[in-house]
């Protein structure tokens, strides 16, 4: 089931960030394998979300806020001028520290993303929104709640329709951010295990500020400090055999 | 001494009850004003029409006929240039606030929306009168000369429409009413789209941005919808204040009681302008019982837009869970 190959997928070059003129990520070199859990763990402030929200450069919907340096995924250089966004985002799906379902069914909730980019048959859109909710594990619970508000389910049954609408475009990536941070400790240890089995299929990564997440969930981890990566390695030499002080501080709670 | 602080606690226990009562049944008063306002305005506009009502019967609502000569009076002209007029300035001003609020909210820097926010309130707030009179002795000439000239030549030759854009250019009539009251409500329904698109939450429009949605499929498929309450009521609070706008129109609508042709170029007249015209003039009672019942039927036009937009919202919440 988990077959981490070595290559890498998503990679920051002598990356910067700004909030108009605050410097909030110092210098990012990260290589982000393929088909493994990455997390990224730090304080509040870090500059772990802002990371992340580079990967599918949505920082871009807001004016003020600039990168510099390199972001590549795969052979593409997505901070190039005339990437398309839409493509872009549909390579890498993203959900939220809140479960956002959309005001519409259910069903609707899946389609939409699926509509904006391909032109589906009736009998092929059921598939592809069946195959999704399987994915997310939601089909047993929702499949006779299609037509129903995706708003009307439980907030923890909310976030897994969320990844269900980010599996359902087909995306290589997914960019999770924080999204337990809004459920309770029964619907996270379902997502978390959802995870696990989307593990492979799709290169995920992870943004939390809950370690034992971090520990649970992937396969590496970075930590990061004031908008620095302090140390990136394999998720046991992190938490097991910290080759940083700093690092070592944090994750045995010392720190943070 | 305790058993002086275990009083003087009663006593004052016994003020905050006693207080609270007695806000509570002030502020109950204040809201049943309210009601008994609605109600008694309904009640003196019905006793106020009762002769005309005897006179004409329900066929006051579909007699074309205004004559006070002859002492006949029936709604009906007036009933169609109130709606027509509503409804022309509803279809102008409809698209246009949607593109303000979207540009506003999505699109403008942050200067811009500032400013644009601004001017859109205080275009709000000029008085009917003013638009009457900038309709009047600005737009009109302007329209009659240019505007309606090549409606006639594009629009007017196709076929049906046709009819709505031909005959004289002279200005005044349906569709300068129409365009000006579209002015006039444009300021309204944009500032309420706009408010209630800046409360969606950035994270759902991000959460659908994060799909590959361009701006405009997450205002149209996500920020629409999603407040579709607020929207409603911005476009009832605009239709409600065309349908009863009084001065604007009259200068613009012509005035006249007969029924002149299908053409929006024509003149006609609406309910408000007819009251606000004729009333220092009805010198009869049943002239006068006829003007009130206009306004009794004004009334009515206007609860039942209001009716409709409630069921129109209660049937959008029960079709949302519908599939597309």
């Amino acid at each position: 089931m988990h077959n981490s190959s070595t290559n890498v997928l998503i990679q920051f070059d002598h990356f910067n960030f700004y909030y108009g003129k605050f410097l909030a990520l110092k210098d990012i070199n990260l290589s982000i394998l393929q088909g493994v859990v990455t997390a990224f763990i730090g304080p509040s402030g870090c500059g772990k979300s802002t990371l992340l929200r580079a990967i599918n450069r949505m920082y871009a919907l807001y004016p003020g806020q600039r990168v510099e340096g390199g972001l590549r995924i795969g052979d593409e250089n997505i901070l190039a001028e005339d990437v398309d966004l839409s493509e872009l985002r549909k390579r890498v799906g993203m959900i939220f520290q809140k479960p956002t379902p959309f005001p519409m069914s259910v069903y609707n909730n899946i389609a939409y993303g699926v509509r904006l980019h391909e032109n589906l048959s009736r009998s092929a859109m059921d598939e592809r929104v069946e195959w999704a909710l399987r994915k997310a594990a939601l089909w047993d619970e929702v499949k006779d709640k299609l037509n129903q508000e995706g708003m009307s389910l439980s907030g923890g049954q909310q976030q897994r329709l969320c990844i269900a609408r980010g599996i359902a475009v087909h995306p290589e990536i997914l960019l999770l951010d924080e999204p337990t941070s809004a459920l309770d400790p029964i619907s996270t240890m379902r997502i978390e295990e959802l995870i696990s089995e989307l593990r492979g299929e799709f290169t995920i990564v992870i943004v939390t500020h809950n370690m034992q997440q971090a520990a649970r969930v992937s396969d590496y981890t970075a930590y990061m400090y004031l908008g620095e990566v302090v140390e990136y390695n394999k998720t046991e030499t992190i938490f097991y055999n910290p080759q940083k002080t700093e690092t070592e501080d944090y994750v045995t709670g010392r720190f943070g | 001494m305790s058993a002086n602080i275990v009083l003087s606690r009663k006593v004052n226990k016994y003020r905050a009850i006693w207080a609270d009562f007695l806000f509570f049944q002030i502020c109950r008063a204040f809201a049943l004003l309210t009601l008994i306002a609605l109600f008694g305005i309904l009640f003196s506009l019905i006793w106020g029409a009762l002769p005309a009502m005897k006179q004409f019967g329900v066929s006051f609502l579909w007699s074309a006929e205004w004559n006070p000569p002859q002492e006949r009076f029936g709604a009906l002209i007036p009933i169609y240039g109130t709606l027509i007029t509503s409804a022309i300035a509803l279809l102008i001003a409809l698209p246009v606030s949607f593109g303000i609020a979207f540009f506003i909210t999505e699109l403008a820097p942050v200067w811009m929306k500032k400013t644009l926010g601004i001017a859109i309130e205080l275009l709000a707030g000029v008085p009917s009168i003013v638009y009457g009179m900038w309709g009047l002795l600005v737009f009109v000439p302007i329209f009659s000369e240019y505007a309606q000239p090549w409606l006639s030549e594009t629009l007017g030759i196709l076929p049906i429409i046709g009819e709505f854009f031909s005959g004289p250019p002279i200005g005044v009539g349906i569709l300068a009413a129409g365009i000006v009251l579209a002015i006039m409500i444009i300021p309204f329904i944009a500032s309420v789209m706009r408010d209630v698109f800046e409360v969606t939450p950035s994270i759902l429009k991000e959460s659908s941005y994060a799909l590959g949605a361009t701006r405009w499929e997450v205002v149209w498929n996500i920020v629409l919808p999603y407040t579709r309450v607020g929207v409603v009521g911005g476009i009832m609070l605009g239709l409600g204040r065309a349908l009863g706008e009084t001065m604007a129109v009259t200068f613009l609508i012509g005035n006249i009681n007969s029924f002149q042709g299908f053409s929006l170029f024509l003149p006609c007249n609406s309910i408000a302008s007819a009251l606000a015209n004729e009333f220092a003039e009805a010198t009869s009672d049943l002239y006068t019982s006829s003007l009130i019942e206009l306004g009794l039927v004004l009334f009515l036009i206007t609860f039942l837009v209001l009716s409709a937009s409630k069921l129109l919202l209660l049937r959008l919440s029960k079709s949302g869970g519908e599939q597309a």
